[in-house]
């Protein structure tokens, strides 16, 4: 009870801290106007002339791969800066307390980004019969992706106290695991390595992963994936807090 | 409350904290004084359980700060260095964070918040931006922060930087009278914050507790402890300096550089005759063609003791060696 305590007051001021200051809204429109330009003018979503949203959870990967480390990078390293952490860890709360608190209430946010996509399921259940759920699969499976790059993003952040370099490390890891298992990449592959390794590769990829969402598949080695990931990146994001306060 | 035993810090190959030793009781303001760099932050984290230490250990109330942080770090209000604070946060906003994981809700939350914020005299900038404060309005928030659970340990790492003198003399006031019923640790590098608010000091030096005392008692290690200073007039500092040197108890005396018509000498007696010295100068002054304008026994300096105690050995030799020139 006083764990969740910890987590919901940390969580409640992380959010705020986005409401506060411009970067909720600047990313908020931005994410927006990118979804839309990317569904409807890249994806051809209207020349298709099929009742899903194929062309609008396509491009989240790549969408993803920008904003959630601009999201991200300012979770540790922004508490390293302002010497906030050496604050915030001294109260009686425990460091991985602090790290989920963060990590939730980030992710929190872009749910909430994901959920004001909202007018392009009404628009293509206007147009047409779509199969809701697959929409409803898309957008769990979206949600997963933006979580686990989040919590590579907060794995990143513990680990410099500049942004920059934040994002930068972040974004590099993220197209790493795109890349592995994109198409166009795994097709090179195959041309020089064998199959079973490209496999192996491409297994730990979140396109992979993210593939059977899209098609309304709710695999548990998909889910067991993304959850694993996270953990993961977060259990990282505690060893190097660890570290770094050991000195 | 606090009990430090053999704590050891390193930081790669070098020692930032070596095998310190102290204890603070309720009642008391212990103040932690030390050159820049000497181990006094490194203490302080180690102690409210930010960083881990490399060796020793650290009770806070009977708790193991390593072993059972969370029941130690309750009992404790800690002001780092800096007074860090959330730059996109109210003053409101960000005492009523620190107040809610601290556990307290409800009215027991708003008296808290209010109580600190009277502390510190928060109300003009209650509803500001951190990052809009002055300093000494960012630190005073910090400050407030760390006092708003009531609690029985306070650890302040240089609470008056960055204040001006009113504040300044507010918050030695508040520590002194927080200091009835808390144990206090704080760090300064002034040294008449530690005569006026501590009860007791240690001196940090490259690692090393070099000095554990009441203020006084440090004061009694300084040269000038004892020494009389006599001011006279009709006479230059350097005759009055050689006519005392005579008189029977004195070690030696020293000429001072005078402040306009004013001849200023400095007695320091030998050892035992460190009362009976004044009366000796008075009535030799009786007797004597200049007038004797004032004279008094001097405390000792706290200055004086910490540079004696702190300085570097080769500064030290640095300066004996000068003195020695200027004897001959």
């Amino acid at each position: 009870m006083n764990t969740w305590h910890n987590i919901v007051t940390m969580m409640k001021r992380e959010l705020g801290g986005y409401f506060t200051s411009p970067i909720a809204y600047v990313f908020l429109v931005i994410f927006l106007l990118l979804t839309g330009f990317f569904t409807y003018t890249v994806g051809n979503f209207f020349e298709r002339g099929e009742a899903s949203l194929v062309s609008f959870f396509t491009w989240h990967p790549w969408l993803y791969l920008f904003l959630v480390p601009a999201v991200g990078m300012r979770l540790w390293s922004e508490e390293r800066r302002l010497g906030t952490m050496e604050l915030l860890l001294t109260m009686p709360v425990t460091t991985w307390q602090a790290i989920v608190a963060k990590f939730l209430a980030s992710w929190a946010f872009l749910a909430l980004a994901l959920a004001l996509t909202f007018p392009v399921v009404l628009t293509v259940n206007y147009l047409g019969n779509p199969d809701n759920g697959v929409i409803m699969a898309g957008y769990v499976g979206s949600l997963l992706l933006s979580g686990a790059y989040l919590a590579i993003s907060c794995m990143t952040s513990a680990l410099t106290r500049n942004q920059v370099i934040s994002f930068i490390l972040s974004v590099m890891i993220c197209l790493f695991l795109i890349l592995a298992g994109y198409t166009p990449v795994t097709d090179l592959l195959t041309r020089w390595a064998n199959p079973v390794v490209v496999q192996i590769i491409a297994a730990f990829s979140v396109m992979t992963h993210f593939e059977g969402f899209q098609r309304g598949v709710l695999d548990v080695r998909d889910l067991v994936f993304f959850a694993s990931l996270m953990a993961f990146a977060l259990f990282t994001t505690g060893v190097i807090i660890r570290n770094q306060r050991a000195g | 409350m606090i009990k430090v035993e053999n704590l050891s810090k390193a930081f790669g190959p070098k020692l930032a904290v070596n095998d310190i030793s102290f204890a603070v009781e309720r009642g008391e303001v212990l103040g932690f004084l030390g050159p820049n760099g000497a181990g006094k932050s490194t203490t302080m984290r180690m102690v409210t359980g930010f960083i881990p230490p490399t060796a020793g250990r650290i009770a806070v109330g009977g708790h193991d700060i390593v072993e059972q942080p969370i029941p130690a770090k309750r009992l404790i209000g800690y002001l780092p260095e800096n007074a860090p604070g959330y730059a996109d946060m109210t003053v409101y906003g960000f005492l009523k964070f620190s107040a809610e994981l601290r556990g307290l809700q409800g009215d027991a939350l708003k008296r808290a918040v209010h109580h600190a914020v009277e502390l510190c005299f928060l109300e003009n900038v209650l509803y500001q931006t951190i990052d809009t404060l002055s300093k000494g309005y960012k630190h005073r928030t910090c400050l407030a922060q760390s006092l708003i659970h009531d609690p029985a340990i306070l650890i302040l790492d240089e609470p008056t930087d960055g204040l001006d003198p009113n504040q300044k003399h507010e918050v030695r006031n508040l520590i002194k009278r927080m200091g009835r019923d808390k144990a206090i640790v704080f760090s300064t590098h002034i040294l008449e914050e530690v005569e006026a608010v501590c009860s007791r000091v240690i001196i940090i030096d490259r690692g090393r507790i070099v000095a554990n005392g009441t203020p006084a008692d440090l004061k009694a290690r300084s040269e000038y402890a004892g020494a009389v200073h006599v001011r006279a007039t009709g006479i230059s500092a350097d005759q009055l300096a050689a006519e005392l040197r005579n008189l029977p108890g004195v070690a030696r005396t020293e000429a001072m550089a005078g402040s306009g018509a004013f001849a200023d000498a400095r007695v320091y007696p030998q050892r035992g005759h460190t009362g009976s010295i004044t009366r000796a100068i008075a009535e030799f002054a009786g007797a004597q063609s200049w007038e004797l304008e004032e004279m008094h026994t001097e405390e000792g300096r706290l200055d004086e003791v910490f540079r004696a105690i702190t300085l570097p050995d080769t500064v030290k030799q640095g300066e004996e060696t000068k003195s020695v020139e200027a004897a001959a």
